[in-house]
């Protein structure tokens, strides 16, 4: 039952993910990153099973969790803060240089073409 | 020095000679050329010692192990086909390097030209002194490249690039196929080695692969040799600087095909297919280019097609697959080599000092240069064989052997009478080649007014033409000894016997000899009428129009492919990654065990599964937070909170399912994400517009659900299987290995070490980017939130002063708490960086960044830079002791009052983690934070995110 049960949130984390990182914004792709990061995290530590009470620091307690997918996932972790920042100012200085947070840049709906509209000199 | 270590030095002379070369050239234009003639001369000094050492004693071959899995090894090897090959090289070479000096105009790269030769002499001697036929292949490449280096060398040239281009895309796709002939003949033979694949031609011939490795490497030997169909890049390639074209297409590299073809001719030669495939290539190419270069007006043009022509006669005995026909090969390999260069360059003094090369407007060149008209007859006398010269002899020899095999291949009377033709054709051209250059009169006026070239200019192409004609008066006493050795090189073993006389009486070949002058002779004289018909019938014929439309059809191909996949939107691109793994994913599941197999592993549950109530509900509501964010994007602050909770959860699972350390970390990490996100969502819309359509909305809830269900099941078909940890060994070394009782620690800094200080160096690096990305932006923000409201009229709350004053210290001092325990319990460089970063980050938020600054100094930069300098110091100090990078040391030892200490090296890694750590997240926020300095203000959000046409997709507005 815990395992069917994390199974599912792992499966649901990965899904919004993916349907966030479909979207046409910036933000909403951000967000979706992050949340497939949650999800791969927690793939990876499951990976090494679930455990209670079982922390790996040897003479703790009489059983260890799995210590190799632990000190994967805990890089991971600090890595995907540094990817998720990363995208997250280049979103800002693309919706800067480009002037709308559109993920393809090119594309400029109706709503931010006041930005450029202020760039240029008055006709 | 041993004899291999003198090959290789023979072989890397030249590649250390070539940037050398490049680099004396801006002292003086004609040092490139002294240090190329220079190595060229110190490289056949030591192979001429070499050889006279070891004369008695080939084949001399021995390898180094180098990736010695792969079978790859660096091996040399030299016996009598080796030897001529790479005498030919040096040699040749060593001549080319001076004629070239005079060549060149004063407005050529001599620096770039001759590095570019010295990297073609080291490549071309790594095939032909190569043991291991990997290397020999690499080499081969190698020459394909330096080709293509110097055909484009006036790379202001149209026609130069084109040619460079053709020659790269024939021969290199050549090379391909020949790695994976190669390939195929190591697996029979079970070694890379030529000693073991030469020694069993008989295992390889009767092997079931022998058919697609022969016609893979016969590929490689046909496009490199420019055999029939693949001739028509080598015309191309004359765009190329004249003594390139003597050298490289003429005397060595294209001989690179044929030197492959006796190389391997005790391997592969002698069965029906090698007689079918290489005489039919041979003597098509052999006619073919003889009966092109005719009608050629461009002299080198003439001397392209009329080299294709001779490499094909060369194929054509090798096709023979008999031993005599191999002496005869091997005898005009080195015939060609001398009267061709030499002709080649007498070319290119004709277009030096004439200006032109066009037959049609040359004539009557004999009288301002009759030494260099001299020449050119000798050596066009020796191509069209006449008696005397050294062409004679061998194409005598290639008579011979066809009247003597042509039973075996075709009518009796027919493989003589093609070679007889062919034989006629070139004594025709080279009659033309001599008459339209130095006899008759010239059509117009000349560009340049002609008169012999300088001294050093003729000095090469006169001694080649005394071996011309030394080797063709007494050939068994000048060519004899080598031509000897070479053919034991080539057969690996005894030659047959075989006579090197002028005179062997009349006979058929001789005959056939008579009837190649005469014929040509009639040929030529009555040109006009045959030229006439050529004009009309064929000479639209091009293969480079098969050649063009097959690039153009690939590229159009191509272009389609990418036009089709890629529409310049990165969702398509992002969406079609994704099905793309959905699919692949599926087929996986169906293709392994199928829907009866995934039930099957559902039902399993094989691992004893407890649970508790809480557990679930916990899980339960960060499926609910996790499904909400995602529907309720659109308001992005909403979404954003959301999503912390998601983030706190796994915090929380992490803590019960006994992981501390990730537990810590993630909490840790989500504080700082937070206030990353929230920072930037300050510049960014408040809210998302509904930019797709419900249908695509679905389609992607489709997918995403897809996605999502697929990864749920292979978690827990995965996790309900039992399974072996591989832990049980950090568990077990983690005190007596890394000296602390924290196996998650333990692994980071001191087993997984190295991939740690991987992972640090990518946060740093990020951390550069994202300072290098932020400096001097400018992002429109408000003071006023989509609803109109003030965002804060007081940046800096007095409670959140106080606070973060008094948390201060508490904060730091758990920091380094937590850092110093974390190798013995939950803690350690990653957590306390981020704890005290988070610290550091409320003060600038309660204080504003200015003030912070000025009480702080941080030097930021510093300290990411300290952090990387202490991980890979605490690395370097352990390789200074003699044991491998990072590995840990641990001292015990007592302090009055504190009582024992246990100290680890790993401890300075872990602070250099910690550092960079602090530094990079320190670095991101802050100058995120300070981007308000340089915000354009905006009086709210409406001005900024729509336009009047376009409210009806802001939810909110009105609100």
């Amino acid at each position: 039952m815990t395992n069917l049960a994390i199974s599912l949130l792992i499966g649901v984390l990965t899904g919004a993910g993916v349907y966030l990182v479909l979207r046409a914004q910036t933000f909403p792709v951000v967000l979706g990153l992050t949340l497939m990061s949650y999800g791969v995290n927690l793939f990876l530590f499951t990976m090494g099973r679930l455990h209670t009470a079982a922390p790996a620091v040897v003479g703790a307690t009489e059983q260890s969790a799995d210590a190799l997918p632990q000190a994967l996932v805990l890089t991971a972790i600090v890595i995907a803060f540094a990817m998720t920042a990363f995208v997250i100012v280049l979103a800002l200085k693309a919706r800067a240089a480009l002037g709308n947070d559109h993920v393809d840049g090119t594309h400029i709906p109706q709503a931010d073409r006041v930005i450029d509209r202020r760039k240029e000199p008055r006709a | 020095m041993n004899p291999i270590e003198l090959l290789a030095a023979v072989v890397l002379l030249p590649f250390l000679a070539a940037p050398v070369a490049a680099w004396s050239a801006r002292i003086n234009r004609y040092a490139a050329a002294w240090v190329a003639g220079g190595a060229t001369l110190l490289a056949l000094a030591l192979f001429a010692w070499l050889v006279a050492g070891h004369i008695g004693q080939m084949p001399v071959a021995t390898s180094h192990a180098w990736i010695e899995a792969a079978g790859l090894t660096f091996g040399f090897r030299l016996d009598g086909l080796s030897l001529l090959f790479t005498g030919l090289i040096l040699v040749i070479g060593l001549l080319i390097v001076i004629y070239a000096r005079y060549y060149l105009s004063p407005n050529d790269s001599m620096g770039r030209f001759f590095a570019y030769m010295m990297m073609f002499m080291g490549a071309m001697l790594g095939v032909v002194l190569s043991e291991n036929m990997i290397n020999l292949v690499i080499f081969w490449e190698l020459t394909s490249l330096a080709s293509f280096l110097l055909i484009s060398y006036w790379q202001h040239r149209k026609e130069a690039r084109y040619g460079a281009r053709l020659a790269l895309a024939i021969t290199g796709a050549g090379g391909l196929a020949l790695l994976g002939g190669v390939l195929i003949l190591g697996h029979i033979v079970g070694s890379y080695e030529l000693t073991d694949v030469l020694a069993n031609g008989e295992l390889i011939k009767n092997h079931e692969l022998y058919a697609p490795a022969l016609i893979l490497i016969l590929l490689g030997v046909f496009t490199k040799s420019a055999q029939f169909p693949f001739h028509f890049w080598l015309p191309n390639a004359m765009a190329a600087p004249t003594p390139v074209s003597a050298y490289l297409h003429s005397a060595t590299m294209v001989k690179a095909g044929i030197f492959l073809l006796a190389r391997f001719f005790p391997a592969l030669a002698g069965t029906e297919l090698w007689v079918i495939i290489v005489s039919t290539a041979g003597l098509i190419t052999f006619l073919l280019g003889a009966y092109t270069a005719l009608f050629r007006h461009d002299l080198k043009g003439l001397l392209a097609y009329s080299t294709i022509s001779h490499l094909g006669l060369i194929t054509l005995l090798f096709g023979f697959g008999t031993p005599l026909a191999a002496v005869a090969g091997i005898f005009h390999i080195i015939n060609h080599a001398t009267f061709k260069a030499s002709l080649f360059m007498v070319a290119g003094i004709v277009d030096h000092e004439t200006g032109t090369r066009d037959m049609r407007r040359l004539g009557g060149l004999v009288k301002y240069m009759p030494h260099t008209a001299a020449l050119g007859m000798i050596a066009a006398m020796a191509m069209a064989g006449v008696p005397l010269f050294n062409g004679f002899l061998s194409k005598e020899m290639f008579f011979t052997e066809s009247v003597r095999v042509a039973g075996d291949i075709g009518p009796v009377w027919l493989l003589p009478i093609l070679v007889s033709l062919g034989g006629l054709l070139s004594v025709a051209y080279s009659l033309r080649f001599v008459h339209d250059t130095f006899f008759g009169k010239p059509d117009g006026d000349l560009p340049k007014k002609p008169h012999e070239p300088p001294g050093m200019m003729k000095r090469p192409v006169d001694l080649l033409v005394v071996l011309c004609l030394a080797v063709g008066i007494l050939p068994a006493l000048v060519v004899g000894p080598l031509l000897h050795i070479a053919v034991t090189g080539v057969l690996q073993a005894e030659p047959p016997y075989y006579s090197l006389s002028l005179w062997h009486g009349l006979n058929l070949p001789l005959l056939m000899s008579a009837i190649a002058l005469v014929g040509g002779l009639l040929i030529y004289l009555y040109r006009a009428p045959i030229f006439r018909w050529h004009a009309r019938s064929l000479a639209h014929l091009d293969a480079r129009a098969v050649y063009n439309r097959l690039m153009e059809l690939l590229m159009r191909a191509g272009a389609g492919v990418t036009g089709g996949l890629d529409n310049g939107r990165l969702g398509r691109i992002v969406l079609l990654t994704l099905l793309f793994s959905l699919l692949a994913g599926l087929a996986g599941y169906l293709q392994t065990a199928g829907l009866p197999g995934v039930q099957a592993a559902l039902d399993r549950g094989t691992v004893e599964d407890s649970g508790d109530w809480v557990t679930w509900l916990g899980m339960l509501l960060i499926i609910i937070a996790t499904v909400v964010t995602a529907v309720g994007h659109r308001q992005r602050l909403f979404a954003l909170i959301s999503m912390s909770v998601v983030g706190l959860g796994v915090a929380m699972i992490f803590a019960r399912f006994s992981a501390p350390d990730l537990a810590m970390t993630q909490l840790s990490v989500e504080v700082v994400t937070m206030i990353l996100l929230l920072l930037a969502l300050f510049y960014l819309p408040q809210q998302s517009r509904k930019l797709s359509s419900p249908a695509r909305r679905w389609r992607d809830a489709g997918i995403a659900t897809g996605i999502g269900g697929g990864i749920a099941a292979l978690t827990y078909a995965i996790i309900s299987r039992p399974f072996e940890t591989i832990s049980g060994y950090f568990l077990e070394h983690s005190v007596p290995g890394g000296g602390g009782t924290n196996v998650v620690n333990v692994i980071l800094v001191d087993f997984r070490g190295y991939d740690t200080f991987g992972e640090i160096t990518v946060l740093a690096l990020a951390a550069l980017g994202i300072f290098a990305m932020l400096h001097n932006l400018s992002l429109p923000s408000s003071r006023r939130d989509p609803f109109g409201r003030a965002w804060s009229d007081d940046p800096h709350p007095l409670m959140l002063r106080t606070f973060a004053q008094i948390i201060l210290p508490l904060t730091l001092l758990f920091g380094v708490y937590v850092f110093l325990r974390g190798h013995n319990e939950p803690g350690g460089g990653f957590i306390a960086g981020l704890i005290v970063a988070s610290a550091l980050v409320a003060q600038y938020m309660a204080f504003g960044i200015e003030n912070t600054e000025r009480k702080l100094h941080l030097p930021i930069h510093g300290i990411i830079g300290a952090g990387l300098l202490i991980s890979l110091g605490t690395g370097l100090v352990a390789m200074a002791a003699g044991v491998p990078f990072l590995t840990s040391n641990t001292w015990h030892f007592t302090l009055p009052l504190i009582g024992e200490i246990h100290l680890a090296s790993a401890l300075g890694f872990d602070l250099g983690v910690f550092l960079v750590v602090v530094g990079s997240t320190m670095l991101i926020l802050l100058n995120l934070g300070r981007l308000t300095d340089h915000a354009i203000e905006h009086p709210d959000y409406a001005s900024i995110e729509a336009s009047p046409a376009d409210g009806d997709s802001r939810g909110g507005r009105d609100a």
